[in-house]
């Protein structure tokens, strides 16, 4: 579960940042990268609590 | 910070802390990456262009002056938190004595309200953009905004002053959670804006003329301004005075297992104090090509940049800046009077954080509150420093208010407040450049404290 998590948060992120460096690029217009941004923080704050922060059981 | 807890149920505050509390370096490099990438740097990078720094000297001279602060930490601070492994409070209580602390709480947390206020400020900019709330900075020092600003300003303030008096350990987990995240928004800030601004590939980024010329519109409108290399350098190293300089942060390092973990805050000083500094000084620049306005209203740059996440981004880096912020000013506070709630002395340093966060121009001047802050308290770590280093040397008692019974050190008191007095003087009426000041106050407190304490502890009974 953990690991799927953090998986997905480093996609977030990913998704979060890397539209910035395609509107850069001129590879994408800036009104869908801030809503692909957008969605990217949404996955990051769904998906980082699961992960960050916790304790682990042993 | 802590996972470990003393037999008393504390976080060791008043004994130093055991071999089996320390922690990996991961820990402190983890804190300081998301300490130092906070609310504040929204504000204080759109300064830099507002007061007329050109690009080379901000590039070269925060690199410079983020440099100096990681090596003070390095050098200063973690050699003396590892040897003692004791919060700052307890070691100027055991020096300076228990009113003397209380007096320097007091400080403390009025300074910590201050600039919680400014966060709450930053974060009703970005809370009024989808409402249309417009933010503008009054002449005034002590000048209102529109009477909805205001409103908001309170609203704000007072949700973030319950959330912060109903505990600690919630927002300092979401502030983790988040701080990878607004990272990376400020990079992406900083890309978006250069996009904005034509400067796509290197031959225009180097010429630097998107710079430049943002800072002739920004001269034209306000008249000329200098903000040079140096003053560039001596802010950077200074701005965080009272963590480095100041020794807050013995408290941080006195869990680190070797000096070493002194190297984490370059995370911070090079991701906060340098890539999301620029990026918000980039965001003005954008805003100026773009719509030919220079007002640093956070929450509008930010929209401007990347729409609802720098929404989210500037309210998110506010509230969590804030919060923690009006946290420590209620422990303060309370610190002063201990049998007051904490929950009460939170509530009060929130309102008064509020009060001060519904006047725009306060944040404004957050490159002199910064470097006024570290005057007024980083002095404190020149005794701690004299304490520890020298007073053996000159046949001194080191600790001497602990060995003494005393409950106010004089010596203490009158190398504090002589050279704190001149500084402020300075500053405030002489108009210096407040983080000038910094290192001189505490080179001069140090010297009292050595010369004082030399005439002095003659006259007083070593106990025991």
């Amino acid at each position: 579960m953990n690991s799927t998590a953090k998986i997905v948060s480093l996609i977030a992120l990913l998704v979060t940042i890397v539209p910035s460096v395609l509107y850069f690029l001129g590879m994408l217009d800036a009104g869908p990268m801030k809503w692909v941004a957008l969605a990217g923080t949404i996955a990051w704050f769904v998906a980082t609590p699961m992960w960050m922060g916790r304790e682990t059981a042993t | 910070m802590t996972e470990k807890k003393s037999e008393t149920g504390g976080e060791f505050e008043r004994e130093p802390v055991p071999e089996s509390a320390l922690l990996g370096q991961g820990k402190f490099w983890g804190m300081y990456a998301g300490e130092h990438a906070a609310g504040t740097e929204f504000m204080i990078g759109p300064l830099f262009l507002s007061a007329g720094a050109s690009l080379q000297d901000l590039i070269l001279g925060l690199l410079l002056g983020n440099i100096l602060a990681v090596l003070t930490w390095r050098f200063l601070v973690a050699p003396i938190a590892i040897a003692k492994r004791m919060t700052l409070y307890y070691q100027l209580e055991r020096i300076a004595g228990g009113s003397l602390v209380k007096l320097y709480n007091l400080v403390n947390g009025i300074l910590f309200c201050f600039l919680a206020g400014a966060m709450i400020t930053v974060s009703a900019s970005a809370v009024g953009i989808p409402f249309g709330i417009d933010y503008a900075i009054p002449e005034d020092m002590f000048g209102l905004g529109a009477p909805s600003f205001t409103g908001l300003v309170a609203f704000v303030g007072i949700v973030i002053a319950i959330v912060a008096a109903s505990g600690y350990s919630t927002v300092a987990r979401f502030a983790n959670i988040a701080a990878p995240w607004m990272i990376g928004i400020f990079a992406a800030c900083g890309i978006v804006s250069l996009t904005q601004m034509g400067a796509t590939d290197w031959a225009t980024i180097s010429e630097g003329k998107w710079w430049s010329d943002a800072i002739a519109f920004v001269q034209a409108q306000d008249g000329e301004q200098q903000f040079g290399f140096w003053k560039i350098v001596v802010f950077a190293w200074l701005c965080n005075g009272a963590m480095h300089f100041g020794m807050a942060d013995l408290s941080i390092f006195r869990f680190a297992k070797s000096a070493n973990a002194g190297w984490a805050p370059s995370i911070g000083m090079f991701l906060g104090h340098y890539m999301a500094w620029i990026a918000a000084a980039l965001l003005l620049a954008a805003q100026i090509k773009l719509s030919q306005d220079h007002t640093a209203n956070p929450g509008a740059l930010a929209w401007g940049a990347l729409g609802w996440t720098g929404i989210l981004c500037v309210v998110i880096a506010g509230w969590t800046t804030a919060n923690p912020t009006i946290y420590r000013a209620g422990l303060a506070f309370q610190g002063m009077m201990p049998k007051s709630s904490r929950t009460v002395m939170t509530l009060v340093a929130g309102a008064v954080a509020t009060v001060a966060g519904a006047f725009p121009n306060l944040s404004a001047q957050l490159l002199g509150f910064v470097g006024t802050y570290g005057t007024v308290l980083g002095p404190m770590g020149a005794v701690i420093f004299v304490d520890y280093w020298l007073m053996k040397k000159f046949g001194l008692n080191d600790e001497h208010a602990h060995k003494t019974n005393q409950s106010i050190s004089i010596a203490v008191l009158v190398a504090w407040l002589l050279p704190v007095t001149v500084g402020l003087y300075l500053i405030f009426w002489q108009g210096i450049f407040a983080a000038y000041a910094v290192i001189p106050c505490w080179v001069a407190c140090g010297v009292i404290y050595l010369v004082l304490s030399k005439m002095t502890q003659g006259n007083v009974q070593v106990k025991g």
